[in-house]
């Protein structure tokens, strides 16, 4: 990982933003939730770079954003030097991705949370696989499905599976037949959406070493998303954390947890229980109080200050801008220097 | 069996909760016994299936059956077995002396009634106390969960709060009537982790403040590590081995225990490494193995281990594990 590299993928000032309708008058109140709001970051060629924070702030629709499974309202989007946010065109009524977007695919793939639900249950095994592999004409007959046991052996499964139905799996297991599709195509880029938070404790931590092995062996740059610090800061080189729609700080996974900056952090890193009785009693205590505002009624100033155990009169009134106070380390908020 | 110790408040001797399914049997709990406190937390931990939240529904009675019947057990609260005793009976406890808080509150309160009229309805069946006094009371009650302008937000659906408020409502609609014993299902899982921390701070200090027990059911080992006093931990409807919480993480000598804990990511630990991932799946309680029940995924397994189950075998007083081989740990 060369720092000097062009980064395989940059996101500039990202913004999506979502019509939304909520209760009030007859036919309700439309209203525009925007759920990223300048989000600014780069991913370098076989980095992963972790994207934390709670629901509601964001991280998912961002890698959408990325992979433009939903539309950038404003922003850029450059994977591998190329402005893939300008890739829709309008017709029938919508935005389409245009036939350069449509290739691009191969190179970026997604995992979802739910295998169940990204599964198709109609589907044997053979023909999820096979179906990637076949929109690509990339192989045909014998060859493909020699190609199919082979994506199966890489995730972990027996190759005599192919003729089951996701079904006839368990959720551990659904899980390697969704991140064997997403590589059926060897892309560049995978960005993975909460891919071990459905799963018990043993099967995530299978998951999270079967990531990180085919992450090393073959190459891939990851955006990995999710809720729990703890498997975040297990599997990523950089930690962006996310709060309402924007990126408060960004930095070197061990930095984020070891000496995170900004006052949200600190809260969501003492929030995660240590699973040790006598460290996690002797941690110091930092309850938030409160709740997460909501990102359809967003508060002024800066979007933590309701929560935040430092404000300070700006806070109330200016949003911090991200900006960098250390080599590395990227941080908003007024009161870190 | 032991006796209940004298501060026991709950005692659950050899439960076996099984289900009728198409043609076999499901053996969800299949021999559980273990004490509850007065004033302890006692953390209940498994993964999905291993039967911890069917055993705490079951001692309280909130299992149907049919489908579910028990070949065995007692449920023993004050001199009295709760799986025996009519229902009229149960449900004067329940709610009153033994409370539980679920995982999805959206789902355990009820969604046509105001907060007022299902927290009302409560002290109004347990209490007999009189419209007026009844409100008066779970306002107060709503105070201290920490909902601000209770007095306003009772007449609300459970719609109109968020999930953490709803865990709190939920919270508060148990402790009414101040239980002796509050089983909590899961009470944080659905939540953020700045708001779980939030509704762990508060179970605390209630269960301080009124000296009730909690036996708290749990798939995560660091909310156990944080709130627990003693911890049993359940594999394919048993428990595999029981202690304290000091005992369980500083010497686990159950394979499953200690398999469990080093595949959990520790915040605070620089490790950039495998995960020491349990290989394999939890078993079918349809189709259990013969045997130890966590033998085939377990790297310590000899022979033996294939041919009988092993009883549970007692290490120090407090400490005790269902495995042939955990004498030889290392």
């Amino acid at each position: 990982m060369s720092d000097d590299a062009p980064p395989l993928l940059e996101v500039r000032d990202l913004v999506v933003r979502f019509d939304v309708v909520t209760p009030g008058g007859p036919w309700g109140r439309r209203r525009t939730l925007t759920a990223v709001d300048g989000v600014h970051v780069s991913v370098r060629r076989g980095e992963t770079l972790g994207l934390v924070g709670e629901s509601g702030c964001g991280k998912s629709t961002t890698g959408r954003a990325v992979l433009q499974l939903e539309k950038p309202s404003a922003g850029e989007v450059i994977f591998d030097g190329r402005p893939i946010h300008e890739w829709w065109v309008q017709r029938w009524g919508g935005w389409r991705w245009d036939h350069r977007l449509r290739d691009l695919r191969r190179r970026m793939q997604m995992i979802f949370q739910d295998p169940s639900a990204s599964l198709d249950p109609r589907m044997t095994v053979e023909a999820i696989l096979a179906e990637p592999l076949r929109n690509f004409a990339l192989a045909s007959g014998s060859e493909r499905r020699g190609r199919v046991q082979r994506l199966l052996e890489i995730v972990g499964l027996d190759p005599r599976f192919i003729r089951r139905y996701p079904h006839q799996f368990s959720g551990g297991q659904r899980q390697r037949i969704g991140i064997a599709r997403a590589l059926a195509l060897e892309p560049d880029l995978i960005v993975a959406d909460e891919p071990t938070s459905g799963l018990d404790v043993s099967i995530q931590a299978q998951i999270v070493n079967l990531l990180g092995r085919l992450q090393q062996e073959l190459g891939l740059t990851m955006m990995f998303i999710a809720h729990d610090l703890a498997t975040v800061r297990h599997v990523s080189d950089r930690i962006a954390v996310m709060h309402l729609g924007r990126i408060v700080e960004l930095a070197a996974a061990d930095r984020i947890v070891t000496a995170p900056l900004h006052p949200y952090t600190q809260a969501l890193v003492a929030a995660v229980p240590v699973p040790d009785p006598i460290r996690e009693r002797a941690r110091p205590r930092l309850v938030l109080a409160g709740e997460p505002p909501s990102p359809l009624d967003p508060p002024a100033g800066c979007p933590f200050h309701t929560r935040c155990p430092v404000r300070e009169e700006r806070c109330r009134r200016e949003s911090p801008p991200l900006r960098t106070v250390a080599a590395g380390h990227e941080v908003a908020c007024h009161l870190v220097d | 069996m032991t006796r209940p110790a004298t501060d026991t408040v709950l005692a659950v001797r050899d439960l076996r909760t099984f289900f009728h399914g198409e043609g076999h049997v499901v053996k969800a709990v299949d021999g559980v016994s273990f004490d509850v406190r007065r004033g302890e937390t006692l953390a209940i931990v498994g993964e999905s299936g291993s039967g911890k939240s069917v055993a705490c529904l079951s001692a309280l009675r909130l299992v149907p059956s049919p489908p579910a019947f028990h070949p065995s057990g007692e449920v023993l609260h004050g001199g009295r077995d709760l799986l025996v005793m009519p229902e009229r009976e149960i449900e004067r406890l329940r709610g009153d002396r033994l409370a539980m808080i679920f995982q999805d509150p959206l789902s355990a309160l009820n969604p046509y009634l105001t907060v007022a009229r299902q927290l009302t309805e409560v002290l109004e069946v347990h209490r007999s106390a009189s419209p007026a006094a009844a409100r008066r009371e779970a306002i107060s009650m709503l105070e201290r969960v920490g909902i601000a302008d209770a007095a306003h937000r009772i007449d609300h659906h459970p719609h109109q709060f968020s999930g953490g408020m709803r865990q709190r409502v939920m919270i508060a609609m148990a402790l009414l009537c101040r239980p002796e014993v509050l089983f909590a299902d899961e009470p944080t899982t659905a939540l953020d982790v700045t708001i779980q921390a939030q509704i762990l701070a508060l179970v605390a200090e209630l269960r301080r403040e009124l000296g009730m027990a909690v036996v708290l059911v749990t798939h995560d080992l660091g909310v156990v590590a944080g709130a627990a006093d003693r911890v049993a931990v359940m594999y394919a409807g048993r428990i595999v081995e029981e202690g304290t919480v000091e005992e369980i993480f500083a010497r686990p000598l159950h394979p499953y225990t200690r398999g469990l804990l080093a595949s959990t990511p520790q915040i605070d630990m620089p490790d950039r490494g495998l995960l020491a991932a349990i290989p394999g799946l939890p078993p079918d309680p349809a189709h259990l193995p013969v045997g130890c029940p966590f033998q085939p995924r377990c790297d310590r397994a000899v022979d033996r281990c294939r041919q009988a189950s092993p009883q549970m075998a007692v290490f120090t007083t407090s400490h005790r594990v269902a495995c042939l081989e955990a004498g030889e740990a290392p």
